[in-house]
């Protein structure tokens, strides 16, 4: 009897516990895609909350600092961490993305305040959604630059 | 040479914490004293070689050594001293040193202690923290060496701690890459520390558990010797979660102090786990109970600090919106799945024998509100956790990867918090063993007409968002409810020992430092979810960019654009814009504010420095974010308006009062009397249940 009290009580904490965590992840939910994916969703993409990533390609960065308009294009990187490893980590697979033209490309637009780490090859981890119009209306944006990696070699050696 | 001395003294030590465990093992096994004594001097020296191997990387760090590999990625030769000390725990390698030094030192503390009657603890206290420091000591030998240096061979720059081929010289860089401009800020340089020192302190108990369950002396003596080192690794971990907030908010540039970044979890969820630990373990000294439950939670919380560290590890910037790649990953995991499959089945050997002492009866009692309490932290980690490994899960199962952003954590984790507020003010009114809906209601009336009569007045003048009015009810109820818990203990000591209002509340709270710091923290958690609350709910924003003269309005600010400078200083290789700004109040002229970007040439990095006015109503946080050259043109700013956020930075305050007040020693805790053994007849009861 008493056993059972406190049963119910903490049955009734889970089940609270699990509607909350069910409920939240499908209001929120955000898909990863490549801009492969994204490209080949097409138009069944659009609205839905999608975290991209790519390359910076750095000639294409405007910004207009009266709106704080950023546009800019990101190439197709790899999702997957091991297979950016496989092809030589994510230094090269940055710079092969902005080197090569044959790329699937996206045209990124973003509202807010200039990101101190936008520059080329850095890679943009966008979240947002598919407009009607093909281009990318990221919410967030968010830089990593492999320049700033540890194990990076001094630059000396590149000149040797 | 050096570089070769500091990792010939941290293979020292690596070798000196293997023999220390091993010999502590056939000690225990044996019962050989001399073999146990030799391992706790093994375990002492392993402090002493650590720190000859930090100071050697310090000297380096210190004097711009920039042949080691760690030395050049960290600093720069325009850094000020003191930032290339603290570089040590700036990267990878450094920090993960700065995490075996903190564990050799503390357990060195442990192992120096008086250990009379618990002699049978100190070979599996010394053989726990052997374990955990092997593995770290052995990360940094084997993994992330922070003495491997650069050599050149054929033109090529290779990184390694020896002569990578014949032929190959030593390779030494003119200058470092520089410590991230984001970390050389003071909430930076002393955060990470006090993370990490939380960290480390929770390793205590839970060696002294796991001495517990191994030996079977499954009493509360463990908790009692380790009752001040949770609370300890309690402060620090909070201290450092708080600091950390305060950095993103005064660095980061986004008017926010948290983002529920994985990183942040990492550190957010050993505290989850060593909250509920602290609260239930009142429980097993007070009424010999949820002892089972202990054990899960402080094993919980070791796992969860192995796991946060791993995390965590890798500098906050290149890795605080992603997991980093590294190859020490599996390791990490590895270790966390070992420890944990070996101390379960440890607790599942001795669950019996953590059977409570009685069972609880009273869905109301003190104890079952403890336990529900337990439960609320326990769904917050799973909302966590689960948010943490949604993508690596979604992708198992589905054939999409998945992620959740902080809308998923505030929508998930609000109403438990709110569990937690209500739990906070009702337990402490609750009777232990028995309470009704009408003794706790009796308790509880006067101050619920109080955060009613608070709710009512802020709908009028303040807010009709209904999130944001019962909110506002359950923290005007925690904090009545607390201070009428004072007033209470006060009047009634003011009554009997016939003494003045100050000495009664001294003597009270100085004779109950744990319950009364305690009500303290309470306090401050609910000045806390104050600010939450406003910059939650209330927070405004706008952007805009103006010439000078020209000014921008967000609610009862105007922000007027005066002038902006910008100028380089040569000698630390910094350019400062610093724009100035007049601000209005009401149409009332309050103050100027220096919004500034700082631009570091080593590592050509942007850092916007926010101008800040703050007041208990509200935050004025305005960010310099462009700037034209000739300033005819004028500059752009984004202004944010943060209702109320000063009370997060309040109630820490107050609950870094409250901790070091309930942490402060008095006598040896201890040596306190063990609580009566509960009478024969009420056990039968139970049992007849």
């Amino acid at each position: 009897m008493q056993r059972n009290k406190f049963l119910i009580g903490g049955l009734l904490i889970l089940a609270a516990v699990v509607y909350l965590i069910f409920s939240s992840t499908q209001a929120s939910a955000e898909y990863f895609m490549t801009v492969d994916e994204l490209k080949a969703e097409g138009t069944s993409a659009v609205n839905k909350s999608v975290r991209l990533s790519g390359a910076v390609l750095g000639d294409t960065i405007q910004y207009d600092a009266s709106t704080l308009t950023l546009t800019f294009e990101v190439a197709h990187v790899p999702g997957d961490n091991a297979e950016i490893e496989a092809q030589g980590g994510l230094a090269v697979v940055l710079h092969e993305a902005v080197t090569d033209p044959s790329r699937e490309r996206i045209k990124v637009q973003y509202e807010g305040v200039m990101p101190d780490l936008l520059r080329n090859e850095a890679q943009a981890i966008m979240t947002g959604k598919l407009g009607e119009d093909g281009v990318f209306y990221a919410e967030e944006l968010l830089l990593k630059c492999p320049t700033k990696y540890e194990e990076a070699v001094p630059e000396q050696a590149a000149t040797n | 040479m050096l570089a070769e001395f500091g990792f010939g003294v941290l293979l020292i030590s690596f070798i000196t914490t293997i023999y220390s465990g091993v010999a502590a093992f056939y000690g225990a096994q044996n019962k050989s004293g001399s073999l146990v004594e030799s391992a706790r001097r093994a375990q002492l020296l392993t402090f002493p070689l650590l720190s000859i191997s930090a100071g050697v990387l310090i000297y380096m760090l210190v004097n711009s050594h920039f042949n080691v590999a760690f030395v050049y990625e960290v600093t720069s030769k325009s850094m000020p001293t003191y930032l290339k000390v603290t570089a040590w725990w700036g990267g990878q390698a450094g920090s993960l040193m700065f995490w075996a030094w903190l564990l050799a030192a503390f357990t060195s503390a442990v192992t120096l202690r008086k250990w009379d009657r618990d002699i049978e603890f100190l070979p599996w206290v010394i053989i726990v923290s052997a374990v955990t420091l092997t593995f770290f000591i052995g990360m940094n030998l084997f993994f992330e060496n922070p003495f491997t240096r650069f050599w050149q061979i054929n033109g090529q720059v290779i990184p390694s701690m020896f002569s990578p081929a014949a032929g190959a010289e030593l390779f030494t860089p003119q200058d470092g890459n520089g410590l991230n401009p984001l970390l050389r800020h003071p909430g930076m340089v002393i955060h990470p520390p006090m993370l990490y020192l939380g960290f480390v302190s929770f390793v205590v108990p839970y060696a002294f558990a796991i001495a517990a369950l191994i030996t079977g002396r499954t009493d509360d003596r463990w908790t009692r010797i380790t009752r001040r080192w949770t609370l300890w690794a309690w402060l620090f971990l909070s201290l450092g979660l708080v600091l950390g907030g305060r950095w993103a908010y005064d660095v980061l540039g986004w008017g926010g102090y948290w983002g529920w970044d994985p990183v942040e979890i990492a550190a957010f969820m050993p505290w989850l786990t060593g909250t509920a630990f602290l609260h239930s373990v009142m429980i097993q000294e007070k009424r010999g109970m949820l002892k089972q439950w202990n054990m899960v939670l402080i094993i919980l919380t070791y796992a969860l600090v192995i796991f946060g560290t791993f995390l965590t590890r890798s500098g906050v910037l290149s890795s605080v919106h992603a997991f980093a790649n590294s190859p020490i990953g599996p390791f990490f995991m590895g270790y966390v799945a070992l420890t944990l499959i070996v101390s379960v089945a440890l607790l599942i050997k001795r669950w019996p024998e953590l059977r409570g002492e009685t069972e609880m009866k009273s869905l109301l009692s003190r104890e079952a509100l403890f336990l529900f309490n337990n439960l609320l932290f326990m769904g917050i980690l799973i909302v966590c956790f689960w948010g943490v490994i949604s993508p690596l899960a979604s992708e198992l199962f589905t054939n999409t990867k998945i992620t959740v952003g902080p809308p998923y954590y505030e929508r998930a984790t609000g109403p438990l918090f709110a569990g937690l507020l209500f739990l906070m003010a009702v337990a402490p009114l609750s009777a232990w063993g028995h309470s009704t809906v009408q003794t706790l209601g009796k308790a509880l009336w006067k101050s619920a007409a109080v955060a009613a009569v608070v709710t009512v007045l802020s709908a009028i003048f303040y807010t009709q968002n209904g999130y944001a009015l019962l909110g506002f009810f359950l923290i005007a109820l925690v904090i009545s409810a607390t201070t009428h818990e004072f007033w209470r203990g006060t009047n009634a000591r003011m009554h009997v020992q016939k003494e003045n209002f100050f000495t009664a509340i001294g003597r009270l709270m100085g004779r109950n430092k744990r319950r009364y710091g305690g009500y303290i923290i309470h306090i401050s958690m609910a000045l806390m979810a104050i600010g939450i609350l406003g910059i939650e709910i209330f927070q405004m924003e706008t952007q805009g960019t103006i010439a000078s003269g020209e000014s921008l309005d967000l609610a009862d600010y105007r922000v007027e654009y005066r002038e902006l400078a910008s100028w380089d200083d040569r000698g630390a290789a910094v350019n400062y814009t610093r724009s100035v700004v007049d601000i209005y109040e009401n149409g009332i002229y309050i103050g100027q504010l220096y919004p500034r970007i700082d631009y570091y040439y080593d590592s050509q990095q942007n850092m916007t420095i926010p101008g800040q006015h703050a007041t208990l109503k509200d935050d004025l946080y305005i960010l310099l974010v462009d700037w034209q050259p000739v300033s005819s043109e004028g500059a752009t700013f984004k202004v944010y308006v943060n209702p109320l956020v000063n009370w997060l930075w309040i109630g820490s305050f107050t609950f870094l009062f409250g901790l070091i007040f309930a942490a402060w020693p008095d006598k040896d805790p201890a040596d306190e009397p063990v609580r009566r053994k509960v009478s024969a007849g009420s056990r039968q009861t139970s049992a007849a249940d």
